[in-house]
């Protein structure tokens, strides 16, 4: 029998983990691309500048890139160390975009970013901007497929059930890596880890420029990234994530959890801005609706429904019995090979199979689970609404605030009017962790959406872990705890001494400054 | 021309294919990283002082991060070619594989960290970290190769589910340990023939020591592991078992135990004794050529490296992960694979990878080549 602390521990670590290495990706993935247009405009225009600004943020970027590399070893493992049950369900498919990550991506990212840092004095000007592209595509690479593993968690294409190896096989390699939303899922991390980046150099230099440091570094740097970050803000939020909820029935779930959707409305639906959420009773008090606006975003349409909770939870119940005969046949296969009417019967209903499976907590047989069991288990098919409802919230308005910065900060940065506007280089110190934020609500928006689920109706969480004692997950639960705490206070430490130090070489002699702010002050005294 | 194709790709041939490419890769690692991890686990030992310690850490400085890829991607390639395996192995060794995850943690961050800050309490601190990050992985992996020798205590339920008795302790047995003083001499004895084609004086002087000492204990203990294995340690061999090409049912065969089944390979083809034979000869040949010719002894302590695993891997074919708790459950090249698709995908896919990786490798070494003095250290802020 699995113990449900188990399963709770290992949830628990999962999520630590990826929090944790998500702080570190996506500015890894935003910063890589910075580098590499700052460093092609030098190379373009031979203005030492730029190679200043590349070598200041890039060294910033090894600090970060570090501890992301440092983070992610473990995700490699993990699937194996704790999710073994998963890992031999699904690794047929689930594995294969994990190694071609590492065959394609990682490889090209992790041999090229040491020549990064100590090839600039070995190769000439375009080998080293070429060296700094690879790095950038290399880590945008790894994080297509990374995202196609992900998405095929929340959407299973190309695969179907062996009752011969009691597992999920691979039948179309083209249907999981073009899984529309894996797409989704691409284009919406990569643009926010784009955000990130670019808020994080925008508000360091927001930060030199109140202080009138490096001001001619600061506001060449703050012109690419307002530049930069509008493009990709309006890239998140215009190929945000909810186009892909349309798809299976369990982004469907994610998608009415996460607006607190109990009822179907008669399309359009509205958009509950808040409320206070209440599970057990299946509704939300206070709701501060906005007509129209749910239907509009779900489904880009005034017809369709948008379906709801309760609904989905009444389709569960259908189905876990259906899930409860498929998987009665496939106890007959596993009995007797030659069984032809059973075997017809458990491809007939093997998309089922996996709410048989869910059963599996409450009534380890399952074919004799009884009724109230089945009740349980379809609204147990619904994850937690309030946390999802209150994530994805703080995720938009994280991405609203960020989006006001960047418009005003390149209108500022293309009227020239950067120094005038200390409010705006204020705002842009302060917008710096928003990013972040949204970054780590967006994953619990989707992978706690994902629950009960570690495969969208396919494999239960709770079956998914490894058969351990709840004495191993505390060690590893309390060491990874520890050692990601202790290293993260130590980068964050390093990060702001450096962030401080500002780039090392003098400021560009006058000669350099091509000032983009005409009328800016000449640069005071250092304080 | 379509017959080579359908018999490459064959789901037969395809699991052999396989079962190279993971050689591969773990050869790959052991002798990519492996020298990263040697030259860690010298690091308290050859370098004396602080400017020591940094030319130690940029031998490897440029291409470290790169070299480790080989290690994540072993762990992607085994999960999609050999997902039972990935499964049991790593949820089975889960205090092992934890600790060498700890220790490796500590390597980006130590290599990156350290030198950023002039206190040598924070310095000493991270030559630590470094220091157990480059030994406790050399030796955590020779102790799961001896143990895989031996058995490993699990078995499957009729789920598949497959569930472990045995605790972390019990890994540290004395054969076990003893597969872990060879995987640790032989990665020392390569990181300090790296060593010695990357610096100058007194460094090299004092990696030359260490490395003859490692090459000894790595004879010795490599020699005594083959004769422990011959008399005191019993096989595994396939008595029936549904084929090769049969669907991936670890369930399906019948397992004897019995004395000198790891050396059935060897005497169906003698050959095959040139193999170990290699691993002793390259050895040698290392500490030979080290004085005049250090690349070339480099090449010699690789292929020491890469003979040694293929021993191991060679004496168990086809088992990949005996099961000592229920030998029938063992996992082999035959049973434990991915679907024929997925084999064939990934063939393709690292077929063309593959080259290109140890091409561009290959380059940026060659940018970086030549030895790491104290001078280039001090004089540059691009150095760890």
């Amino acid at each position: 029998m699995i113990s449900d602390t188990v399963v709770e521990l290992s949830r628990l670590q999962f999520a630590a983990t990826a929090l944790y290495h998500f702080l570190f990706v996506p500015l890894t993935l935003g910063l890589s691309f910075l580098l590499a247009i700052m460093e092609s405009v030098y190379v373009m225009t031979g203005n030492e500048i730029y190679r200043q600004m590349t070598k200041f943020w890039g060294k910033l970027f090894g600090i970060n890139f570090a501890l992301g590399v440092a983070t992610g070893i473990t995700m490699e493992f993990q699937f194996g160390t704790n999710w073994s049950y998963y890992s031999q369900y699904v690794g047929d498919i689930f594995g294969t975009p994990l190694a071609i990550e590492g065959l394609m991506a990682f490889f090209l990212e992790s041999t090229f970013v040491g020549l990064f840092f100590f090839g600039w004095e070995r190769l000439s000007k375009v080998q080293h901007l070429t060296v700094t592209w690879l790095v950038a595509l290399g880590s945008n690479f790894s994080a297509l497929w990374i995202l196609i593993a992900n998405g095929w968690m929340q959407y299973p294409v190309g695969a179907e059930f062996n009752p011969e190896t009691l597992r999920m096989e691979l039948t179309s390699f083209a249907e999981v890596v073009f899984s529309p939303v894996a797409q989704v899922k691409f284009v919406h991390t990569v643009s926010a880890g784009y955000v990130t980046g670019a808020c994080f150099v925008l508000g360091i230099s927001a930060w030199y420029l109140l202080r009138g440091r490096h001001v001619a570094f600061a506001q060449r740097s703050f012109a690419i990234a307002s530049a930069f970050g509008l493009a990709a803000t309006l890239s998140v939020i215009t190929l945000g994530d909810e186009s892909g909820y349309e798809l299976g029935h369990v982004q469907k779930v994610k998608l009415a959890a996460i607006e607190a959707m109990w009822e179907t409305h008669p399309p359009p639906a509205p958009f509950t801005v808040v409320g206070f959420i209440d599970q057990q009773n299946m509704t939300t008090n206070h709701a501060i609706e906005i007509p129209w606006l749910m239907g509009l975003i779900a489904t880009r349409s005034v017809t369709e429904p948008v379906t709801g909770l309760k609904d989905l939870a009444a389709e569960h119940e259908v189905r876990i019995r259906s899930g409860m005969q498929a998987y009665a046949a496939l106890q007959q296969v596993r009995a007797n090979p030659a069984d032809v009417q059973a075997r017809a019967k458990l491809v007939e209903l093997q998309r089922d199979l996996g709410y048989g499976l869910l059963l599996k907590r409450r009534a380890p047989n399952v074919v004799d689970a009884t009724d109230a069991q089945i009740a349980q288990t379809a609204r147990d098919a619904i994850p937690p609404v309030a946390p999802l409802f209150w994530a994805f919230r703080i995720m938009v308005g994280c991405g609203v605030i960020t989006l006001l910065t960047f418009v005003l900060a390149l209108i500022s940065a293309s009227r020239r009017a950067i120094m005038r506007q200390r409010w705006l280089l204020k705002l842009a110190v302060i917008t710096i962790p928003l990013p972040w934020i949204a970054a780590e609500m967006g994953w619990i928006v989707a992978e706690l959406g994902r629950q009960p689920w570690t495969v969208a109706e396919v494999l239960p969480t709770w079956m998914s872990v490894s058969s351990l004692t709840v004495g191993d997950l505390i060690f590893s639960l309390t060491g990874f705890v520890l050692l990601y705490t202790a290293l993260l206070v130590v980068e964050m430490y390093l990060m702001v001494k450096f962030a401080r130090k500002g780039p090392s070489e003098p400021d560009a002699a006058p000669s350099h400054a091509i000032v983009i702010g005409a009328d800016a002050p000449a640069e005071p005294a250092k304080a | 021309m379509s017959d080579l194709l359908s018999f490459l790709m064959s789901y037969e041939t395809l699991r052999v294919i396989w079962w190279l490419f993971l050689g591969v890769l773990l050869i790959g690692f052991a002798i990519m990283d492996g020298f990263d991890l040697g030259v860690g686990a010298l690091l308290p030992f050859v370098a004396k002082n602080d400017d020591e310690r940094r030319v130690l850490l940029n031998t490897v400085g440029p291409t470290w991060e790169g070299n480790q890829v080989w290690f994540i991607l072993g762990g992607g390639a085994i999960f999609a070619a050999f997902p039972l395996i990935y499964s049991a192995a790593f949820s089975g060794f889960f205090v092992a594989l934890i600790l060498v995850l700890f220790a490796l943690i500590l390597r980006p961050v130590g290599f990156d960290y350290r030198s950023k800050l002039p206190d040598p309490r924070w310095r000493a601190l991270w030559d630590w970290c470094l220091f157990i990050g480059g030994f406790v992985p050399a030796l955590v992996f020779g102790v799961a190769f001896g143990n895989l020798l031996q058995g490993v205590p699990f078995r499957y339920d009729d789920s598949l589910r497959v569930h472990y008795e045995g605790g972390f302790f019990g890994l540290l047995n004395p054969f076990g340990l003893l597969v872990g003083v060879v995987s640790l001499s032989l990665l020392v004895m390569h990181g300090a023939v790296f060593l010695r084609l990357k610096t100058v004086g007194e460094l090299r002087e004092r990696a030359r020591r260490w490395h003859g000492l490692a090459a000894l204990v790595f004879a010795a203990s490599f020699v005594l592991a083959g004769i422990w294995l011959a008399f005191g340690i019993a096989g595994h061999r396939i008595v029936t078992f549904g084929g090769t090409a049969a669907a991936s049912n670890p369930l399906a065969k019948q397992v004897v135990v019995e004395a000198g089944a790891w050396f059935a390979n060897f005497r169906a083809a003698p050959l095959l004794w040139l193999i170990p034979a290699a691993a002793l000869a390259a050895a040698a040949a290392a500490w030979r050529l080290a004085p005049r010719r250090p690349g070339f002894a480099f090449i010699a302590s690789g292929s020491a490296v890469a003979a040694t695993i293929l021993t191991a891997a060679v004496a168990m074919f086809p088992f990949m992960m005996p099961s000592s708790l229920a030998p029938s459950h063992g996992l082999t090249v035959w049973d434990s694979t991915s679907s024929l698709l997925t084999l064939r995908w990934m063939f393709w896919m690292t077929l063309l990878f593959l080259p290109l990786i140890v091409l561009y490798t290959s380059w940026v070494f060659r940018v970086m080549r030549g030895p790491v003095t104290i001078e280039q250290v001090r004089g540059s802020d691009a150095h760890y």
